[in-house]
């Protein structure tokens, strides 16, 4: 089974959630911007969650299915249609075979996620599917997808195969069936162009004058067109060191907000390097690196102080959200009849 | 979250600071400036961590004064479900109490000798084109250059920058040099070269502003193998003059 590019989009790559053990050679962990989309439309299609799928970035590309295949569209709108006819986000979706995507206008965020029944079947390098760009490792030949690249599809699990029998039998034509189960509204994140994001104090928090950290926390900094996978570069209130001090490199991750010597801040994403030596203002909570990841160039930020304690409550209530929805697609499984209704929080 | 929170613990002649870097990692520093000795607890707790992770650890990653150590909280607490319900603790708090037990064990582990990498160089020429500046900028021949970089030994404090980038110190003084004025676009990989008192090997292409003084045969980036790099963290490096024509010779050998 493949896909096939017949248009590339601005910036579509195969990802999945990332190189991890190999940072401490140096390498980049990459992986999805959005990791929570990608996981949620893994899940969808009975996918385990680090399964590689496409990021699909802004612009997106134009693909054909030769064979009926299952998928799931998650993260920003980009606004999928199937055969002429607009696909639901956060659905598992039965694609006819022959069937052709496309996608329009960017409504909300900036990345698309798709999913496919059995993933992407690239060839693993350092524990990880990911294309990791600037190496030209991974995904798909290490670069991003060009016309007439054809993507294999692995094996799907056993609840992607009984999901897509499931459904098979409503395709009608070349008209997509759409599963009757979806995904809790709870569990979403609030995708914005102007999102607020909660942020933990950084490990140099204490090098800025109060007024840089005030200012960090009260106005807004909006996304510069440099920005990229590896960083987003924001413009506002410039950040002043409290007292100049050469640092030392450290460990550095996603959400790390590191503070340049021209005061902009850097908030550090997925193909961020793995140490660095810039002060750390602030670190973005992790439940809300998916609002950083949609949120397009040109966008405003503003960011909220909270605590650890809190950042991590709400990250084990995601999680826990996540399990409830995979236990729910499972039962899905077992029930015959495919009539449950899941909306994963049973 | 920050100095404030933060705390000292007693660790034999080094304290360690545990503090949070984000709400998936903690980081353990040692001392506040590069010294062996910091780094020898970053070496040691690196290697526990590298053979005994604790449930929840995702990786860890060493660098000059730390060691960062990334956990996932949900598999911390399930750990907690099971072996201490009545403590009820957050995610953090048990992943610095796990570091904290481990450097508790650290004091009577014993040593291992750090591994002694050699990394053969042809100095100078097509590949070293600023060793004429590096030489002149001494007041040395470049003889005298190379006979001082490649007698000396290095120590791998970290891999960063680029995959299997390694910060070495122990670059002589009497040949710092500081960084050239304009960067170069392209350096090809393998290249050697010093910025200040630091040395180095290009592991892959990038633009860069290091002095260059010659060039390895030696992959340093072996992103099909595991671990994708020749360098680790804790090695010992010592580079070895190699004539032009050893060089090709191993150029043209498969490795």
């Amino acid at each position: 089974m493949n896909l096939v590019i017949l248009k590339p989009g601005l910036l579509t790559t195969v990802q999945d959630l990332g190189r991890y053990g190999v940072q401490k050679y140096g390498v980049i962990v990459g992986g999805a911007m959005d990791a929570f989309a990608l996981r949620i439309a893994n899940l969808l299609v009975g996918n385990g969650e680090n399964d590689a799928g496409l990021e699909i970035t802004m612009l997106g590309p134009e693909i054909y299915f030769p064979e009926a295949a299952l998928i799931a569209i998650g993260g920003g709108d980009l606004s999928p249609v199937l055969n002429g006819r607009q696909v639901p986000a956060w659905r598992t979706v039965y694609v006819p075979e022959g069937s052709r995507l496309q996608f329009g206008r960017m409504k909300l965020g900036c990345r698309a996620y798709l999913a496919v029944a059995g993933g992407l079947d690239v060839p693993v390098r350092m524990n990880s599917r990911s294309t990791y760009l600037r190496a030209g490792i991974g995904g798909h030949e290490g670069r991003v997808l060009q016309a007439g690249d054809r993507l294999p599809i692995g094996e799907p699990s056993s609840i992607g195969r009984h999901l897509a029998d499931l459904l098979a039998g409503e395709a009608r034509g070349d008209e997509p069936a759409i599963g009757r189960w979806s995904v809790s509204p709870e569990l979403l994140p609030a995708y914005a162009a102007n999102p607020t994001l909660q942020a933990i104090a950084g490990q140099e928090q204490d090098l800025f004058d109060n007024e840089a950290i005030s200012r960090f926390y009260q106005e807004d900094y909006s996304v510069r067109t440099e920005s990229d996978r590896m960083g987003y570069r924001l413009s506002g209130g410039e950040l002043r060191l409290a007292t100049k001090r050469e640092l030392i490199s450290s460990a550095v991750t996603f959400g790390t907000v590191q503070v340049p010597p021209d005061g902009q801040p850097i908030v550090l994403m997925a193909d961020r390097q793995t140490t660095g030596g810039y002060p750390r203002i602030a670190q973005v909570a992790s439940v809300d690196l998916p609002l950083l990841a949609q949120t397009p160039l040109g966008g405003r930020i503003r960011f909220r102080a909270v605590s650890l304690e809190e950042a991590q409550k709400q990250y084990l209530v995601r999680e826990k959200g996540i399990r409830v929805l995979r236990s729910g697609l499972e039962q899905l499984q077992t029930n015959r009849n495919g009539k449950v209704r899941t909306n994963g929080e049973r | 979250m920050n100095g404030s929170s933060s705390k000292y613990n007693p660790f034999g002649a080094v304290k360690a600071k545990i503090s949070p870097l984000g709400d998936l990692a903690v980081m353990v520093q040692f001392g506040e400036t590069i010294e062996q000795a910091t780094y020898e607890r970053v070496r040691q707790l690196s290697n526990y961590l590298e053979r005994f992770p604790f449930v929840g650890m995702v990786e860890y990653v060493p660098s000059f004064l730390s060691v960062t150590v990334y956990y996932d909280p949900y598999a911390l607490i399930g750990e907690t479900i099971l072996s201490d319900a009545q403590e009820i603790v957050g995610p953090y708090e048990l992943a610095a109490k796990r570091v904290e037990e481990i450097l508790a064990k650290l004091e009577a582990s014993g040593d291992q000798q750090p591994r002694i990498v050699e990394i053969p160089v042809c100095y100078g020429g097509e590949f070293g084109p600023d060793l004429p500046e590096v030489a002149a900028y001494h007041n040395l021949s470049e003889q005298e250059v190379i006979d001082i970089h490649s007698s000396a030994d290095y120590l791998v404090y970290m891999l960063g920058f680029a995959p299997g980038f390694a910060y070495l110190g122990g670059l002589p003084e009497s040949i710092a040099t500081p960084r050239r004025q304009t960067p170069r676009l392209s350096i090809p990989a393998g290249t050697v070269g010093i910025a200040g008192d630091q040395t180095g090997v290009y592991p892959i292409a990038t633009p860069g502003g290091w002095q260059l003084i010659g060039r390895t045969t030696e992959a340093l980036f072996l992103p099909s193998q595991m671990p994708p790099t020749r360098l680790r963290a804790g090695d010992i490096v010592r580079f070895r003059p190699i004539s032009r024509a050893e060089y090709d010779s191993r150029e043209a050998a498969p490795s």
